[in-house]
């Protein structure tokens, strides 16, 4: 088969604020669970068992139909030691592999760099968002950055094409300009000129793309069907990204987690379903993730910032399947009231790496750690 | 009146506010450099913006409630139309620090009223913002603290004040972000949860002492019946808030300085500068005015021309208040207002408490492209009347050599310091068409508005 030869592409899932794992993969017979969580707590007949002990959120559905399928590796326990328990170090911690000092480069940056050495395809890595995702940023490397695929082009205010074309030249020679100028400007340089080739590469998923898969009316399904569109144009992006949040549920979390659980389930339901019908789904792995999950006690209301959280590992060449410890939640194994990480995730990081972007993973984690085997090997 | 002057009076309006035009820069140079400065510093002898055209021809922008798009238009034609522009520079500023949106508070009106306050305070003590800040419903409700009970502690306001508003990670335990908690135990709003089909009621602030944790708590060393405010009251002495808020102001007025989770491991661009603010900090009683007063008039400050990037919101506004013909309220509003968030910075809705990450992560492929777009297309219409002042200034000089064309609107632009290579290529653009000669050549108006499209896709264009 000609599919299997394709080469792989990784799928980031971020889900940011730090979900709530705990009501994502539910210890819900565990009397425990029922005494820590009082408002909370989803009802034992309400989880959607995986196995006797564990379920997923009811509104996970499609997530649990494709865990059935063994589409899905769930990867217990995810985090780091010392979890500062802040967004915004901890998300670094994630994006840059540096759980100890402060990391400027971001993992998947680096994975970019390796596929493209020289720069040849601006849109290896995609990120969906106004904004790049720190995992993405490497100085040097390009990424494209899409808000909206429907209008991504330079300076198309300009509707006579003679004088567009003319601007757009000079454009490219003043962002060329690199001597001299210092690091931020030369950043800015080559940010223009990728966004000038990146725009033309672009331009023509949303024109090539059909199909009948209606995606759901949420923001991560309509970023994931730009994905589709650009994976499906066959424009050799190896690494997407994406986020969808928040999921920081300080407060009125039952309806609030609910909807989101909801949202990511039905969109990654209909991202795969759209890439089955064009049969492009066998080269693609989405990971999903958060930053931290948290508390095992309610606080009323909602859950405050916690550390170990679950990981997801999602496509056709995953062997389904738990992975990693569930962490205890008996209060005496609870550290600062949270359960403790029982899989480092550069662990997880690894086998993605190694075993399905086939790369060393080693400089890119900065170490060797045990690999869960969640992917295929054919 | 010399080029020096200009120039350096440029960069202060650029900082201090969003640009100026070349007539304004020549009247503001005759007054004096700490005139200005003074006159900036003092935003209530000015006439504040008239709302009254706004609310007629934009109804949806007075008490929005919910309804999404037209949000944050009445800031923008706040600082479109202001004539006290470092108040609405340092609502900006405390907007980025006290990040709050509408993403999870549903309620525009809230928001605004908490920008509106930042707005009336921002120049004041740090102690009285973080005192109103506190109090503010849509930040209660943003940080949860009306879920914050005597016998149900929630963190997240506690931590964040912590963390992102006055202190940042290091400088304090987990115990300390407990007690905190606890201190603001029974600060909620009223009414809680008000829904109301198409709208909103207003939420006020209450303290309820019933749901007030009473037992003694221990925050940073001191231990007692703390409550909230005796809990800003020791923020507020500790040397690591002083560093904090100054070295914010340094990044957003100044040089821009690494992300601020690295501020924990990583120095100060210029540390003396941010130890001199700090201490003006501390022996003002923590008086924002003087703070600024001390970094407009310092030699760092003059020195760091073009040293920052612009935010979205400080080159939209600053473009728009340039080309001009934005300041009455026409339909179109809500998408000019829009267009911040395009480049990466919705307004009164960030992406998280923790704001924007500012610098050059607000660059990146797409919001570059935003950019370059929105800007040449203003820039590019002549019929503008701040590009028509452009062209009659211009129009002053006589006929313009290519190089002329170039020098001239580099410098009404600005002025702006680009590099030679750049300049050479806009000269040899210019030189594809000779010389302008504005009796004979009815397209000389466009020409000059093709020369301003280059020069605001230009990357020095993205630098203040």
């Amino acid at each position: 088969m000609t599919t299997a030869q394709k080469d792989p592409v990784l799928v980031v899932l971020q889900m940011s604020g730090g979900n709530d794992s705990l009501n994502t993969v539910i210890p819900f017979t565990d009397p425990l669970y029922r005494d820590y969580r009082p408002t909370v707590g989803i009802p034992e007949d309400k989880a959607l068992p995986i196995t006797d002990s564990l379920g997923f959120h009811p509104n996970m559905g499609p997530i649990s139909d494709m865990y059935k399928q063994g589409n899905i590796a769930i990867v217990h326990g995810v985090g780091y030691e010392n979890s500062p328990r802040s967004h915004f170090r901890s998300m670094d911690i994630w994006h840059t592999c540096e759980p100890d000092t402060l990391g400027t480069q971001g993992w998947l940056g680096q994975v970019i760099r390796d596929i493209d050495p020289k720069k040849e395809n601006v849109v290896t890595g995609v990120s969906f968002g106004p904004s790049m995702f720190r995992a993405m940023a490497l100085p040097g490397v390009p990424v494209a950055t899409v808000d909206d695929l429907n209008n991504y082009g330079l300076l198309t205010g300009i509707t006579e094409q003679a004088q567009r074309d003319r601007i757009l030249e000079r454009y490219k020679n003043l962002y060329a300009q690199t001597i001299g100028t210092g690091p931020v400007m030369e950043f800015l340089g080559q940010t223009g000129l990728d966004a000038l080739k990146g725009a033309d590469i672009l331009g023509v998923a949303p024109q090539k793309y059909s199909s009948t898969i209606e995606y759901a009316d949420n923001p991560i399904a309509q970023k994931l069907k730009g994905i589709a569109q650009i994976h499906l144009a066959d424009l050799g992006t190896r690494i997407f990204y994406s986020d969808h949040g928040s999921f920081d549920s300080h407060s009125n979390q039952l309806g609030m987690h609910g909807v989101l659980m909801s949202d990511v389930s039905v969109a990654i339901q209909d991202f795969f379903d759209d890439l089955r019908e064009h049969d492009a789904a066998e080269n693609v792995i989405m990971f999903v993730f958060s930053e931290f999950g948290r508390r095992t006690h309610d606080n009323g209301s909602g859950t405050d910032h916690g550390a170990a959280g679950v990981t997801f590992v999602i496509g056709d060449r995953v062997k389904g399947g738990e992975y990693g410890e569930f962490p205890s939640i008996k209060l005496a194994d609870l550290q600062q009231g949270d359960q403790v990480p029982s899989t480092d995730f550069r662990s997880v990081y690894s086998t993605l790496l190694e075993d399905w972007l086939g790369m060393d993973a080693k400089p890119i984690v900065g170490g060797t750690f045990e690999k869960p085997a969640f992917i295929e090997t054919n | 009146m010399t080029e020096t002057n200009i120039a350096l009076m440029a960069h202060l309006m650029r900082r201090a506010s969003f640009g100026a035009s070349r007539e304004e820069l020549e009247a503001r140079v005759s007054n004096g450099y700490e005139a200005t400065v003074e006159e900036l510093l003092n935003p209530e002898a000015k006439e504040p913006v008239d709302l009254y055209d706004l609310f007629r021809y934009q109804p949806w922008t007075w008490k929005p409630g919910t309804i999404q798009g037209m949000g944050h238009a009445s800031w923008l034609y706040r600082m479109l139309n202001t004539d006290a522009p470092l108040q609405e520079k340092m609502a900006l500023f405390w907007h980025g620090v006290f990040a709050t949106g509408v993403s999870k508070v549903d309620h525009w009106d809230e928001i605004i009223d908490l920008v509106d306050m930042l707005r009336e305070k921002g120049m004041g003590s740090y102690r009285e913002i973080l005192r109103a800040v506190a109090r503010d419903p849509a930040m209660i409700y943003w940080l949860d603290n009306n879920e914050n009970h005597a016998h149900a502690v929630n963190e997240n306001w506690g931590r964040e004040l912590l963390e992102l508003f006055s202190m940042g990670v290091g400088n304090y335990t987990e115990d300390d972000v407990r007690d905190c908690s606890r201190a603001f135990t029974g600060w909620t709003i009223t009414p809680k949860l008000p829904r109301f089909p198409m709208g909103r009621f207003d939420w006020f602030f209450e303290y309820r002492d019933e749901d007030h944790d009473h037992d003694d708590k221990t925050f940073l060393g001191h231990t007692g019946d703390l409550n909230g405010d005796d809990i800003i009251d020791i923020i507020v002495q500790q040397p690591a808030a002083a560093q904090f808020i100054c070295r914010h102001l340094y990044n957003f007025f100044v040089a821009d300085e690494p992300q601020v989770p690295a501020w924990s491991v990583t120095l100060p661009r210029d540390p003396e500068a941010v130890d001199m603010l700090a201490k003006v900090f501390v022996e003002s009683d923590y008086d924002m005015r003087s703070v600024l007063r001390a970094l407009f008039n310092s030699d760092f400050f003059k020195e760091a021309r073009f040293a920052r990037l612009k935010s979205p919101a400080e080159v939209v506004i600053g473009t728009l208040r340039m080309a001009g013909g934005a300041d009455f309220p026409s339909p179109g509003l809500g998408n000019l207002a829009r267009q911040t968030g395009y480049m990466g910075q919705d307004l009164m809705n960030p992406p998280s408490v923790e704001g924007w990450h500012t610098g050059s992560e607000w660059i990146n492929s797409g919001s570059l492209m935003r950019r370059t777009n929105f800007f040449a297309d203003l820039v590019g219409d002549v019929e503008r009347p701040g590009i028509q002042a452009i062209i009659v200034n211009l129009k002053a000089r006589g006929d313009l050599s290519p190089e002329q064309l170039v020098e001239g609107c580099l410098d009404l632009m600005g002025p702006l310091e680009i590099s030679d290579d750049s300049r050479t290529e806009l000269v040899n653009h210019a030189a594809e068409d000779g010389p302008i000669q504005w009796g004979n050549n009815g397209n000389s108006d466009h020409r000059v508005g093709e020369m301003l499209q280059l020069i605001v896709s230009l990357r020095d264009y993205q630098f203040a």
